[in-house]
């Protein structure tokens, strides 16, 4: 017999952490899984004061935050496996968890669950120029997670290419943790990110380089990043001959935006859409943040990239939508509960930057009840004949 | 080399797990217990993790939580361990991986 | 808006979109200056006041509005400010010289009596300055308030030292 649970959340970070909190609140029995060996996700390594109202914790460093979510979460009973990868969903909602480390004895248990909710985050872009698998070429959250859940510095000399938020704040924390940043790099004639963010780095005197990009990363004699090569762009990106400079630098983090990462959704067939704002290929959902497929639920920057704020909230409404559906929400309160965290979705989707985001929500939302309307309950890719009990 | 964070404003960076020794390619670096290997690595100046199969190309720390593999290497005579999402034993040996590394 | 072309703030642009201390009030001690001006979902600076000297109110991207009359220039604003841009000028320290607080989050943390090289809103060094204050209490959560002493002339420009 399978082991069973009311609720099975993948991913820990801010929207699995908040959808678990509320279920295993209302009742519902919670299994909560992480591939990391920490919860968290994203949390623990902002260690800058978020913006947002003091409903959202503002002037609170993600990290802080991080930490109540994990209180929380396990002063409401939620059953926490860390170090487990979600390798599967099968037709039946069954999950198939992969628990273990690299080089140790791996085991895989399969368990059943009433409901799902997908949280799994995001995942970095990246560009291509010549040298860009050397050694000392990174993702900006990689450097990021080395100094602020680490402990420990990539590298001395940092290029970072990109000036959206995590360009500008990952340049911040790396001169907070004591790396040298010699200079930005913006294929674009705007910086991307929040202009305060922006302010802290010119004040620190860092070289930000408009409408240019890395052309060339050089390798020195240990076969690692000693030499990057910048040029300047024109109008449609493309690098300038006779504009290259030379700068000294052992590591180059790109800060080229992120990618959701939806893959076991695919694999129960939900219905997807691409999102250019939310940053690829996303599933569809309802305001129950629900998919096409009845029971399977979606939250954070899985579907769609925004902030840490945003993914808590979605995170919310999957885990009291999962519990009403499950029959331990009143139907008329989770209702008022709701629509609650909408008007706050709102409101933290408003300005500039957040205008274009909101605007795709509601896109999202239409899009689901022109083409969906109801979810029906799941085929999944694999026939129920070729899953071995 | 030392690459560790010493000194931070908002970071409480005082370690409380335990110094121990690992060896990588035959060399004797400190680590303390339970860190990713990577982080003990790069804290070492060491930034190479594996060469690839085909053309022999040198591979090292990319996205850092375990989904690309660059940084994959030979861990106590297991291939394709991730060392930025492994933990660090006492008395592990690491080897720089060669392809796919059949040995041991 | 240079800030979004380059990262800087010009100083015409934030006097033409905020609500800067009027020189009377520059006259009677330190106050707020706060340079935020872009339309983000954020109000701390508007909780952290216990003078109510910022507004802010609904919706949350408006925004900060100084009440200069309100304002004691106490600086707890500056370290509860998320995007770390707001200041505190007092453009009568003495008759020759100002000082400016700012939110510093780096190693080392400044001494009091340290000389320092003061920049602007670019980076760029303008003049030296000694340093006369070092806030840094736990209610702050690790953003230390540093003020530096400077020739009155650059009270607008001085923003930040340059990090040791």
């Amino acid at each position: 017999m399978l082991q069973e649970r009311d609720l099975v959340v993948v991913g820990a970070g801010p929207a699995g952490l908040a959808a678990s909190i509320e279920a295993a609140k209302a009742g519902a029995s919670v299994l909560l899984v992480d591939l990391n060996l920490k919860a968290g996700g994203q949390l623990f390594k902002q260690i800058h004061k978020f913006f947002g109202s003091s409903a959202h914790h503002s002037g609170v460093r993600g990290f802080d935050i991080g930490k109540m979510l994990l209180k929380e979460a396990d002063d409401a009973g939620v059953e926490t496996w860390l170090g487990s990868a979600v390798i599967g969903l099968f037709p039946g909602m069954k999950v198939a968890i992969e628990k273990g480390t690299d080089g140790s004895e791996k085991e895989v248990i399969t368990l059943k669950a009433k409901k799902i909710i997908v949280a799994t985050g995001a995942s970095e872009n990246v560009i291509r120029f010549k040298g860009w698998t050397t050694p000392g070429v990174m993702g900006a959250g990689a450097a990021q997670t080395m100094i602020n859940v680490n402990h420990v510095k990539p590298g001395k000399k940092v290029v970072m290419l990109g000036t959206g938020n995590v360009g500008l704040i990952v340049s911040y924390q790396l001169m907070q943790a004591g790396c040298e940043v010699v200079a930005l790099v913006e294929a674009a004639s705007k910086i991307g990110g929040y202009a305060v963010h922006a302010a802290k780095i010119k004040r620190a005197g860092i070289p930000i380089y408009m409408k240019h990009t890395i052309v060339e990363v050089k390798a020195g004699t240990d076969h690692c990043t000693n030499r990057v090569v910048i040029a300047e762009v024109d109008e449609k990106f493309q690098p300038i001959a006779g504009t290259e400079k030379e700068i000294d630098a052992d590591t180059v983090t790109i800060a080229a935006g992120l990618k959701p990462s939806a893959e076991l959704p695919k694999l129960m067939k939900c219905a997807f859409t691409f999102n250019g704002v939310f940053g690829g290929m996303i599933p569809l959902h309802n305001e129950n943040m629900e998919t096409s497929v009845e029971g399977i639920y979606v939250a954070g920057d899985s579907t769609g990239v925004e902030e840490a704020n945003t993914a808590l909230e979605e995170g919310k409404i999957a885990g009291i939508a999962a519990a009403e559906a499950l029959g331990y929400l009143d139907v008329e309160k989770a209702a008022v509960i709701k629509k609650e965290i909408w008007e706050r979705l709102e409101a933290l989707r408003m300005g500039p930057f957040g205008e274009a985001r909101m605007a795709q929500k509601e896109k999202i939302l239409e899009e689901y009840m022109e083409k969906i309307g109801t979810p029906v309950a799941e085929e999944g890719m694999v026939e129920d004949s070729d899953v071995n009990n | 080399m030392c690459m560790r964070v010493e000194d931070h404003v908002i970071l409480d960076i005082r370690k409380t797990a335990d110094l121990v020794e690992i060896t990588v390619d035959g060399r004797v670096i400190s680590a303390y217990a339970g860190e990713p290997i990577l982080a003990a690595l790069l804290n070492a100046g060491i930034k190479v993790n594996r060469y690839t199969v085909k053309r022999h190309e040198p591979r090292g720390l990319f996205c850092g939580i375990g989904q690309c593999t660059d940084c994959a290497m030979v861990v106590d005579g297991q291939t394709n361990v991730r060392t930025c999402i492994t933990p660090v034993k006492a008395g592990m040996i690491i080897k720089t991986q060669d392809g796919l590394s059949k040995e041991e | 808006m240079s800030i979004i072309n380059n990262g800087f703030l010009e100083y015409d642009e934030l006097s033409a979109i905020q609500m800067l201390p009027s020189d009377e009030r520059y006259a009677k001690g330190p106050v707020a200056v706060i340079e935020c001006v872009q339309e983000i979902p954020c109000n701390p600076c508007e909780m952290a006041c216990r003078f109510d000297a910022i507004k802010i109110g609904e919706p949350i991207t408006n925004l900060p509005m100084l009440q200069e009359e309100k304002c004691s220039g106490c600086g707890i604003c500056v370290s509860q400010c998320s995007g770390l841009a707001i200041f505190i000028v007092n453009k009568v320290y003495t008759d020759k010289t100002a000082t400016v607080a700012f939110p510093y989050e780096y190693f080392p943390i400044p001494k009091v009596d340290q000389n320092v090289e003061a920049v602007n809103r670019k980076g760029e060094v303008i003049c030296r300055g000694k340093i006369v204050k070092v806030m840094n209490p736990a209610s702050f959560d690790h953003t230390p308030v540093v003020t530096v002493e400077i020739p009155k002339e650059f009270a607008d420009e001085v923003r930040s030292m340059k990090r040791g």
